[in-house]
């Protein structure tokens, strides 16, 4: 164990500083895990300003030239995520048109809108489970047409669902474990004949499923039927389960859902964990204000497929277009 | 967070030896059944009728196990796995009667034409899977069962033949195949024959077994888990990285190759098969065997498998009441687990075991 890790957080932050130093073959264990995590993040990105330390909360918002805002510890990287028109038809039906958005690499970003409006589209588009008609897609400044889910999955897209897309026969382990299905691959042969590195691979995929889950303080429910679980346990399971797929770019489809206030206040912090510890970008929808106004940094405003606002969680709630779109046109004469 | 670290801990001994005596069972059922026969025959308390039946009841259960892998890890409808068994059965029964000089070792001419039954078994899985596994439910249920009847009309006009020159094929008649001197294997609605009888209850017991070690460590392993994940979520298993096609084709693929297995077992205890014995009736028989047995359960399949096999020959004594009492014996076993009274009386019975009380009272205690 590394002498500047000692203190009492040291335990839960080790797991990523591990698959990070995996990932990009580092086998010194003398680095802090910020100096790693940096490290691992901005190797694609040579010569900009390496992010140091703990994320500072409550980051400044700088506006970029093309019409979008990061926070200002990410101004020096390739944002994770960059949407340029993107647009969608179901046949006449413009769901989703010329969508704009610039993620920053730590950034927790929030997407809003009315029921309807087409946050869930975007994300879909976003994980290719539907194809754009129009724009592109750029992720950590990659062009992702063509790809497929299970391609945008390996290159660091990780969701979760609206409706809760558990395996919900197999138990919390197994879900984990299947979210990291690309972090610890073996063959078929493998696993058939039971050959060593079949051993050493599943020792490793119980060994991170237990850190991961230890995140969210699940490992006494390591065996139990995923089914089984509450609503809230599965929420969080999902959310696990996205992070075991290593990603750079988390996207949750409204996290708190039928969740009380209180877990709500629980998962905001976790949500705020999961950034500080993995380094990653996540973006949420979600129709709780108390969560979006509460972590989220940037927000846009989506009604009718188009982005209305754009703006800091301040800015949203003055914002006269967004409190038409929630509340109609009559309710801002009123105000 | 101490707590949390032992609970997390025990569990891995615990679930490695869930895991080993979970599959264990399965597997001392198989060898329970093969000592108990072996004894029986011994004590020559077994009738030469139930005695034929034994290497058919291996033969079913192995393309029971397989098609589970498809049906039930995979979640697929499959209708024409009999297909694939004929594609073994036709393959081996060539092979065991090319290598009849060269090979006069039974038991290893057997393992061959098995392996050579298995390959042929997952090319023709490849071929008929690429295309199919675009298709889903019902489509891929039709697309199957009309595989499996356009292998058997296939051989049903295949004539197959090999002298010092080598092995002929042909569409037509055997003349056509131009031999001298040579031995026809495959002779169109006659199928494969004058093969010689290799087949062994012991070889059919091995080759349950390793169907179910196959089967058992591919659920127990990555790519299981991945063909599993497909099967209860298929957005979900995309969404986290996994190539659906690859599982699903890899599952039917690996099934197919262990139906062509049990094929060529099958052929090699016979010495004529016929193409229409592995027609449309064969594959929804060894549904049936995966159904009654528990889709996606691999002991409910032996066990299913093995009595269905049986039961028939049993009741032949009852003369022009057997079927009947088979249809009585298959609505029995799908009714029945679904009565809510006789459901709790089984949990009682489970509960009861003292496996499952050991485990119980291990839980409470971790608790």
């Amino acid at each position: 164990m590394s002498p500047t890790t000692q203190n009492p957080d040291s335990e839960k932050k080790t797991y990523r500083a591990q698959a990070e130093r995996a990932k990009t073959g580092e086998t010194s264990e003398k680095k802090t895990y910020a100096a790693q995590a940096a490290k691992a993040h901005d190797k694609d990105a040579p010569g900009t300003a390496p992010v140091a330390g703990p994320v500072d909360k409550g980051a400044r918002m700088v506006p970029l030239p093309s019409d979008g805002i990061v926070p200002e510890r990410d101004l020096y990287s390739t944002p994770v995520l960059e949407c340029r028109h993107l647009g969608i038809d179901f046949g006449g039906l413009h769901a989703v048109e010329d969508f704009n958005l610039i993620v920053g690499k730590t950034e927790i970003a929030g997407l809003i809108g009315p029921n309807g409006a087409g946050k869930t589209t975007v994300f879909n588009l976003l994980t290719k489970v539907y194809q754009p008609t129009r724009g592109t897609i750029l992720l950590d400044g990659k062009d992702t047409s063509g790809m497929n889910t299970a391609r945008l999955s390996r290159e660091g897209v990780a969701r979760t669902f609206q409706n809760i897309r558990l395996f919900s026969s197999m138990t919390v382990e197994e879900n984990v474990t299947i979210g990291l299905h690309n972090a610890v691959p073996y063959g078929m042969w493998s696993g058939i004949l039971r050959l060593p590195k079949y051993w050493v691979s599943e020792h490793k995929l119980h060994e991170r499923a237990m850190e991961l889950l230890d995140v969210f303080d699940m490992t006494g429910v390591a065996n139990v039927e995923a089914g089984n679980l509450p609503y809230g346990a599965q929420r969080r399971l999902e959310i696990v389960r996205a992070l075991a797929t290593g990603p750079k770019l988390l996207l949750l489809d409204e996290p708190a859902a039928g969740m009380n206030p209180s877990e709500t206040a629980e998962l905001m912090e976790n949500i705020r964990k999961i950034r500080d510890d993995f380094q990653i970008a996540v973006l949420l929808i979600e129709h709780d204000m108390d969560l979006v106004m509460g972590i989220c940094e940037g927000i846009a405003v989506l009604n009718y497929g188009k982005i209305i606002a754009k703006g800091t969680p301040a800015e949203i709630q003055g914002n006269p277009q967004v409190i038409e779109a929630y509340l109609g046109s009559d309710a801002t004469k009123e105000a | 967070m101490a707590k949390e670290t032992t609970a997390a801990a025990v569990p891995t001994k615990d679930r490695l030896l869930k895991a080993l005596t979970g599959n264990l069972g399965t597997y001392l059922i198989v060898v329970a059944f093969f000592v108990i026969i072996e004894a029986m025959i011994a004590g020559k308390s077994i009738t030469s009728a139930f005695q034929g039946q034994l290497v058919p009841i291996c033969v079913y259960v192995s393309a029971a196990l397989s098609l589970n892998l498809v049906v039930g890890v995979s979640g697929e409808l499959s209708l024409g796995h009999a297909g694939f068994m004929s594609v073994g059965a036709f393959s081996g029964a060539i092979l065991s009667s090319v290598l009849m000089d060269a090979v006069p070792d039974p038991a290893l001419r057997l393992l061959l034409c098995i392996i050579t039954g298995g390959i042929f078994g997952a090319i023709f899985g490849a071929i008929v899977g690429v295309p199919v596994m675009r298709l889903s439910g019902d489509y891929l249920a039709i697309v199957t069962l009309a595989f499996g009847e356009i292998i058997k009309n296939l051989l049903n006009n295949l004539y197959v033949g090999h002298d010092a020159a080598g092995l002929h094929f042909s569409m037509t008649d055997t003349t056509s195949l131009g031999m001298t001197n040579g031995t026809v294997v495959v002779n169109g609605p006659q199928g494969a024959v004058g093969i010689t009888k290799i087949s062994t209850f012991v070889a059919g017991t091995l080759l349950v077994l390793f169907t179910l070690f196959v089967v058992l460590n591919l659920m127990k392993s990555r790519s299981g888990r991945a063909i599993m994940a497909v099967r209860d979520n298929k957005i979900a298993a995309e969404a986290v990285g996994i190539n659906v096609t690859k599982y699903r084709l890899m599952a039917f693929v690996v099934a197919a190759a262990l139906a062509g297995m049990a094929g060529a077992l099958y052929a090699m205890n016979f010495s004529s098969v016929v193409p229409s014995r592995f027609d449309y009736n064969t594959s929804i028989l060894i549904l049936v065997y995966v159904v009654l047995g528990g889709i996606g359960s691999m002991r409910g399949s032996v066990i299913a498998a093995a009595i269905l096999t049986v039961l028939p020959e049993t009741l032949r004594f009852m003369a022009d009441y057997r079927m009947l009492i088979y249809a009585v014996v298959l609505i029995a076993v799908m009714v029945l687990p679904n009565i809510p009274a006789v459901a709790s009386l089984m949990e009682k019975v489970k509960e009861a075991m003292p496996w499952n009380k050991r485990t119980t009272a291990e839980e409470g205690g971790a608790q």
